[in-house]
């Protein structure tokens, strides 16, 4: 799956985008964030605190409880601050 | 016609406006919003940064939302993005519709949900660093009053 990074979430982990496997036991957003935040300090500054991320599976905004699967596109934002 | 855009370069509201309206005589107004980088506090830039496919995705969802609302004739939206100085624009709504109230409204709801739903981040540049804009709560009670506009019809 294509995980996309957006703000100061990007700044923290360093890349804007890569690809993964979905990992075994992981099948929805809040256990992705759960998977990604052991990956290493960047990540783990970055999902330090889920309440300040908001996410969007397929380019819908999405709550953390939604299932995903391995051709979901996946993105972790801050709240929007456009306009 | 709706045109959707995401665009570094400035944009030239009259000419927008005229693109709206052309060729049509049902067209009785335009309602518009342009808004600005506020040079505060010593803003010395402003970037700003989105997730391309989504923003179109979410602005086109509620150019449709605003038409099952209102009798609208015709929608513009440009944001631009990257680093802009203070007083640059930043952002277009404009509206057509064949009377004003429909406008009005369906531009204010649209420039309410561009705050709150569409992905668009700024980062503001200062003498003493960059920093991320933090999303604003009254932002957010702005959009959810046109739900609740909507849940009590």
């Amino acid at each position: 799956m294509k995980v996309l990074y957006f703000a100061w979430v990007r700044q923290k982990i360093g890349t804007g985008e890569e690809h993964l496997a979905l990992p075994a036991g992981v099948t929805t957003i809040a256990e992705l964030i759960g998977f990604l935040r052991m990956r290493g300090n960047g990540y783990a500054e970055a999902f330090e605190n889920p309440g300040m991320l908001r996410a969007a599976v397929n380019q819908e905004h999405t709550l953390f409880d939604k299932n995903i699967c391995d051709t979901d596109e996946i993105a972790f934002f801050p709240p929007v601050t456009g306009g | 016609m709706n045109s959707i855009r995401i665009q570094t370069e400035d944009f030239d509201v009259t000419a927008e406006c005229d693109a709206l309206a052309s060729d049509r005589s049902d067209i009785g107004a335009v309602v518009t919003f342009t808004g600005c980088a506020r040079g505060d506090d010593n803003l010395s830039a402003l970037t700003i940064e989105h997730y391309p496919g989504m923003t179109e995705r979410e602005i086109a969802k509620h150019i449709s939302e605003s038409e099952t609302r209102w009798p609208i004739l015709g929608v513009t939206i440009i944001h631009r993005i990257g680093r802009l100085a203070p007083g640059d624009r930043i952002v277009l709504v404009a509206v057509a519709s064949g009377h004003r109230a429909a406008a009005f409204r369906a531009a204010e709801f649209l420039m309410d949900y561009l705050k709150t739903a569409a992905p668009f981040w700024k980062q503001e540049e200062r003498c003493s660093g960059t920093s991320w804009v933090e999303a604003r709560e009254h932002d957010a009670r702005a959009a959810v009053r046109w739900r609740d506009e909507f849940n009590n019809c």
